[in-house]
């Protein structure tokens, strides 16, 4: 096993599905060339040719609708789409025509068709950049929804991705890009969707978490540790298709959870996963469900992001309160 | 190296000329494509049935037994050119919705047409084999997926085309113009039918767009802008069998604008009393391009009256095979929605599904 950052990860995993599967073809903006803004396309072109990794004109709208035609042509496209705040100019594609192609043609057309962005905020990128809007993906029937925050989990959930039937939005932690590193399985490494990771086992308190917050969890799981709490933490890993076993389990046992997520609180994917834990297991329940969460306001500029997104202090908090009672 | 922003100017902004190879009245104004003889026939045949299927829906819509339906009449030699000019064995069709002579020249059975209209499942059913896509119903949504099919079957190494239908409202929509700057860029074999029946409901052109035209447009995508009498079946079919050629030879896309008349409303349930004008409608009347074919073809003595008479006994078998297989067609199992969602369905899907199957039979 090799030790990688999730953006080598999530390329490593590109270029081996582009081996091994002549009908993937990446495209993008500036992911040819210049081998994509954060590299995850890096030196994608110059071995498979500017025929299977293409640059594009900006056009989110048209590089998701032209990534379905490609898989109705029976092609097995990854689209990516420069930063997850882009991806409202693509959004009626990606709403409206994305998840409900297999539904509106009765199965005759699928759309096998990965979209990846860059997600959520944390690398001071200029405003309009930086946005977490998995709850308005997640509420797209016929999606799947993917948010990694392992450099492994990066690689085994994008190969299950490419090779699944269903299109996926698979959103990539951009605060975690190069940060996040750890030991990727290699070969062929596929992690199922729908089935949610034990961070780390505890007893106390679960706290749920996905994407480039889970390691900020962990920290505070950390401190919570040393006044004697004991934190499990669930990483979702798949929104879409969601783990309720995997989380009724976890809080069965603890009791008690945390949702954190980055993205605005109100109707945020952690009010879903608060509902979820409360029709599974309420009889378990020890106290109230908190979330921790960015704020009803626009993701602010870079300047003031780390007020906004939750950090270790606010989740430690949370996490007291949950405990205490 | 020079961005290519910089081009020397193409010249003045003008539309091109309206291309007719028939007059309103039905003169040759233009060499004739070179059509199959029976596809002469089948193409005046074809139209024939359209003028009468919106009769027949039009009067089942009054009844109920229809939903909203969009008429096709004054329309039908626009859809019938155009898809009679490719090959269906290879092409593609990318229908908006009033295309369905087009959609039925594919091979799409009319009854599955008329059950799309009536809301059941079924009617979103094209066979394997038909190569057509479903149509569309948010404008020009499905032009990026048609621009997508055309690189994909390029890729694949398949000799074929796209032709993608949209009509002129269409024409103001963000994925319109991405798709054919796109469609440009990569010369994609696609070729863009507009039909501009010159109103999208009630808003007519010239509020729809400062452009003289859709065809000049061409020229902002790198691509060929043809302007086309759309109720000229000859014309729609030589115009779209040089754009299928040239796409076919590596020329990339076209925009073919089909300048045609709506006789009727958008949809059964449009008023365009409100907004047309009677003399307008009558001057429409004028442009009709079934009366100008079949004075066409009585001139070369390839129509007489006896062909209409069996056109019109085929028309009506059809629409009446069709209505038989619509009216007998069972209710779709309640729970039908649930289908062809996911491939790999979550559980929770699977559970609601359940839930509401056991909350269904206990009603």
């Amino acid at each position: 096993m090799a030790v990688l950052s999730m953006v080598e990860a999530i390329r490593s995993t590109l270029e081996a599905e582009l081996r091994t599967d002549d009908r993937v073809i990446v495209l993008g903006e500036d992911v040819g060339k210049s081998g994509g803004v954060f590299r995850a396309t890096d030196g994608l072109q110059a071995t498979f040719g500017a025929e299977r990794v293409v640059d594009t004109p900006v056009s989110e709208a048209a590089i998701v609708g032209a990534a379905m035609g490609l898989a109705a042509a029976g092609m097995r496209p990854v689209a990516e789409l420069q930063f997850l705040g882009f991806a409202y100019q693509a959004y009626h594609q990606i709403a409206g025509q994305l998840g409900r192609m297999r539904s509106r043609s009765n199965g005759r057309f699928g759309a096998e068709v990965t979209v990846r962005a860059p997600y959520g905020g944390g690398v001071r990128a200029p405003e309009l950049h930086c946005d977490a809007f998995e709850s308005a993906l997640a509420h797209c029937p016929g999606l799947k929804v993917v948010a990694p925050a392992t450099a492994a989990d990066a690689k085994g959930l994008l190969t299950t991705a490419m090779r699944d039937d269903d299109p996926v939005v698979y959103l990539e932690p951009l605060r975690g890009y190069r940060l996040v590193r750890d030991e990727v399985p290699e070969g062929d490494h596929l992690v199922p969707f729908g089935q949610a990771r034990t961070a780390r086992p505890g007893e106390h308190v679960t706290v749920l978490a996905w994407s480039g917050l889970v390691q900020v969890v962990e920290e505070a799981a950390d401190l919570a540790a040393a006044d004697g709490i004991s934190v499990e933490v669930l990483d979702l890993r798949t929104l879409v298709p969601l783990d309720i076993d995997g989380i009724a389990e976890s809080v069965s046992r603890t009791g008690r959870a945390v949702v954190v997520q980055e993205a605005p609180l109100t109707a945020g994917f952690a009010s879903e996963v608060v509902a979820t834990i409360q029709e599974e297991v309420f009889l378990s329940l020890e106290a109230p469900v908190l979330r921790v969460s960015g704020f009803d306001t626009p993701i602010p500029m870079p300047q003031l992001e780390d007020e906004y997104i939750p950090d270790v202090r606010r989740i430690l908090a949370a996490i007291r309160r949950t405990v205490e009672y | 190296m020079s961005t290519g922003q910089h081009r020397a100017p193409a010249g003045k902004n003008a539309s091109p000329e309206l291309r007719r190879v028939l007059d309103p009245a039905g003169s040759l104004v233009a060499e004739p494509p070179d059509v199959a003889e029976g596809d002469l026939v089948g193409m005046l045949r074809l139209m024939m049935l359209g003028r009468r299927i919106d009769q027949k829906a039009i009067s089942l819509q009054r009844r109920g037994k229809l939903g909203t339906y969009a008429p096709l009449s004054g329309q039908e030699a626009a859809s019938v050119g155009s898809v009679y000019a490719i090959d269906k064995g290879v092409d593609w069709v990318f229908p908006q919705y009033r295309e369905q002579l087009a959609m039925l020249h594919m091979g799409l059975p009319l009854s599955t047409d008329l059950l799309q209209r009536m809301g059941h499942p079924a009617g979103s059913e094209i066979p394997v084999g038909v190569n057509l896509y479903p149509q569309q119903v948010a404008l020009a949504a499905h032009l990026p997926h048609a621009v997508g099919m055309a690189w994909g079957l390029r890729l694949r190494r398949l000799a074929a085309v796209v032709v993608a239908y949209f009509g002129d409202g269409a024409s103001s929509e963000g994925d319109f113009h991405e798709s054919c700057n796109l469609a440009g860029v990569l010369k994609a074999p696609v070729v863009f039918v507009c039909q501009n029946n010159g109103w999208a409901i009630s808003t007519p052109w010239r509020i729809q767009s400062a452009a003289e035209s859709i065809a000049v447009r061409g020229a902002g995508y790198g691509m060929p802008g043809v302007r086309v009498d759309g109720n000229d079946v000859l014309a729609m079919y030589a115009a779209t069998g040089e754009a299928r050629l040239r796409a076919l030879d590596g020329g990339g896309p076209t925009l073919l604008e089909a300048v045609t008349t709506r006789f009727g409303a958008h949809t059964t349930a449009d008023d365009p009393s409100r907004y047309v004008v009677a003399e307008e409608v009558a001057a429409q009347r004028g442009l009709d391009p079934i009366e100008r074919f079949r004075t066409y073809l009585r001139s070369i003595d390839r129509w007489d009256d006896e062909a209409d008479a069996l056109a019109v006994k085929w028309c009506d078998e059809e629409i009446e095979r069709a209505v038989e297989e619509f009216d007998t067609t069972r209710p779709p199992d309640p729970a039908a929605f649930f289908d062809n969602v996911f491939v790999g369905e979550p559980k929770r899907l699977e559970r609601q599904r359940a839930e509401f199957r056991a909350e269904r039979a206990g009603r």
